[in-house]
């Protein structure tokens, strides 16, 4: 039944890869035990063997060692542990303030807004028309209490990348942590922690064509290399010692082999490809009169384009494309669960209105070159129709 | 899992019936804002002698249970007297769709007040305004439900932003909780002055922001 459907909304949740399914298949079915010490039944052995294969794989990825990243159940648990864990640890010691943008995913903003109310600061740093965060006000902001700055690696609605190797150079003058959440850019925009100063990265395999209900947080320096050194952060949630006793629960194991596959299929190469969909998505929808750009015009991620329309909203149009066997997403309020606009559009100094007429189209492996024209030729026809009932851009 | 509209709902969102503009319309209304979200326009033309809907047309800039409504109210008051048509009421334009999600209420009332303020327009141009009801606070909180908070997109009553509400000699204070300084005070101070001052009785209307 959905077998026609043009998906188009690859960062909410994209479709599992055959290949990824297959790397998991074992651990469901022969390899089932819990990861064991070496001192454990053979069984137990092999797993916990199989998840240090798919730790090494992971951290690889990022340019960090095995020890440096932890499992999680997927990227909202990720950015809470990062942002309370190191609450909790540098509370007493450093201060109570946490630097954030408006314009991030809820799990920060939410983690950042629950310390709020037990007596932190949160300064959140102005951030341009296209998302970019301002570096002067960050540098500004830093005062020796500030215990962590928290800034996306790319927007997961406007697909802005942010210049987290700036971001993090000012962090380290000021001597702060750098929490990034790479959600929607990791591994397809490349993020080497041997090079960029960051010191915590959010990571997901929903994203790319991996399982949901897996995700990580590399940690620099993190507590299995037992350095006293390394970055302070506690355990959040209560259990056992898993995770380097960070993260407690028994081991996802195939979720992990899952993501360390999904990881390594995504290719460059790939990457391109979406890249030039996207390129030319937008193009074709910018011959739309009355409609812009959101986000970077070139610092932005190589699977995403976002188009506001003006004179319409965004729930009549996902409709529409859905009649016609397009999935995309908006930023209208009505279509919110919460039926508040994006806050993502509101941020970057958009009106409601902006957002109410703010498609997101977000490409994925499964997405072939006929998809971007035969989704234009939609889009533009929707528009026209919708646009000729509205009481607004008449002549 | 079904859509949250129904069949009927769906079909009207696809072909929405009476769509567009009327020339030399008898009377016209427009409700809501592109600045706060939903938005309908309605268009009336009357027979002066039987006081019937001979043509109605509506245009709506939002979500579907809006344009559905939209629809459906041109389908029911078409043919209709404008006394007949008064009495139209949400609920009717609702039953008549099979039904609408609870959370989509907001949007399918606006095409409602959307006739409503249409046939208002037409009496009120054609000095039919018979018993003129004077202008209470509650009438007045009643018209602030159609002004959106645009920051979240629902009504200034709902979203606790009516702090007070004065009347007295023809003179209306309205205080906003809000400062006066926020990005969205001036439209939502000229929103509030465009539903509160066509009143009859009012004279003046005063909007106040307090932080």
């Amino acid at each position: 039944m959905f077998g026609n459907v043009v998906y188009l909304d690859n960062a909410a949740a994209t479709r599992v890869d055959e290949r990824v399914w297959e790397a998991m298949k074992p651990y469901f079915f022969d390899l089932y035990a819990v990861a064991t010490s070496q001192f454990g039944y053979s069984l137990g052995v092999d797993a916990r063997d199989a998840l240090d294969d798919a730790r090494g794989r992971i951290a690889a990825a990022l340019g960090a060692a095995p020890g440096e990243f932890i499992f999680t159940a997927g990227s909202t648990e990720s950015s809470n542990l990062a942002i309370k864990g190191v609450a909790l640890a540098l509370a007493e010691k450093k201060g109570r303030h946490i630097v954030t943008s408006p314009i991030e995913d809820f799990p920060v903003l939410h983690s950042a807004r629950a310390l709020e109310r037990q007596g932190f600061r949160v300064t959140k740093l102005r951030v341009d028309e296209t998302g970019r965060v301002d570096l002067d006000h960050l540098w500004e902001s830093i005062t020796p209490e500030t215990i962590l700055v928290s800034i996306q690696a790319a927007n997961q609605e406007i697909g802005t990348l942010q210049d987290l190797e700036a971001i993090g150079k000012i962090c380290r003058e000021k001597g702060t942590l750098l929490h990034t959440d790479a959600t929607h850019s990791f591994p397809r925009v490349p993020l080497d922690v041997q090079e960029i100063p960051v010191d915590l990265v959010t990571v997901s395999a929903h994203t790319i064509h991996g399982p949901k209900g897996i995700g990580g947080l590399y940690v620099r320096e993190g507590p299995a290399l037992s350095r006293a050194e390394g970055t302070p952060i506690h355990k959040w949630m209560d259990g056992g010692f898993q995770e380097f006793n960070l993260r407690p629960g028994v081991e996802n194991i195939p979720g992990a082999m899952g993501f360390a596959k999904a990881v390594e299929l995504v290719t460059p190469e790939e990457t391109a490809r979406l890249q030039a969909m996207r390129d030319r998505l937008i193009e074709r929808m910018l011959e739309v009169p009355h409609t812009r750009l959101n986000g970077h015009p070139t610092h932005r991620l190589p699977q995403n384009a976002n188009i506001s329309f003006r004179f319409i909203e965004g729930e009549s149009l996902l409709l529409h494309l859905d009649m016609r066997g397009f999935a995309v997403s908006t930023g209208s309020a009505c279509f919110s669960r919460s039926l508040e606009a994006s806050h993502v559009m509101l941020g970057i100094g958009g009106d409601h209105e902006r957002a109410h007429g703010s498609v997101r189209f977000t490409f994925g492996r499964y997405n072939q070159d006929e998809d971007v024209d035969a989704v234009a030729d939609a889009v533009a026809e929707v528009v026209t129709e919708l646009r000729r009932i509205s009481p607004l851009g008449k002549e | 899992m079904p859509l949250p509209y129904s069949e009927i709902v769906m079909e009207h969102f696809r072909n929405p019936r009476n769509v567009g503009q009327i020339e030399n319309a008898d009377a016209r209304s427009v409700e809501g804002s592109p600045a706060c979200g939903d938005m309908v326009a309605v268009y009336l033309k009357v027979d002066p002698d039987s006081q019937r809907i001979t043509d109605i047309k509506f245009e709506s800039y939002g979500c579907a249970s809006n344009i559905a409504t939209g629809s459906i109210i041109t389908e029911l008051a078409k043919g209709k007297t404008l006394e007949e048509a008064k009495h139209i009421t949400w609920k009717d334009a609702s039953e008549a769709l099979g039904g609408l999600p609870p959370i989509k209420t907001h949007c399918s009332v606006l095409a409602v007040d959307g006739l409503r303020a249409a046939i208002e327009n037409y009496e009120e141009r054609h000095g039919l305004v018979k018993e003129r009801k004077p202008t209470t606070v509650e009438l007045v909180r009643k018209r602030l439900k159609r002004v959106m908070n645009p920051v979240v997109g629902l009504d200034l009553v709902r979203t606790n932003l009516v702090k007070e509400i004065e009347v007295s000699d023809g003179q209306v204070r309205v205080v906003i909780e809000l400062p006066e300084d926020h990005q969205f005070a001036a439209n939502i101070r000229d929103e509030v002055m465009e539903k509160i001052e066509p009143l009859w009785d009012v004279e003046r209307v005063i909007v106040e922001f307090v932080a």
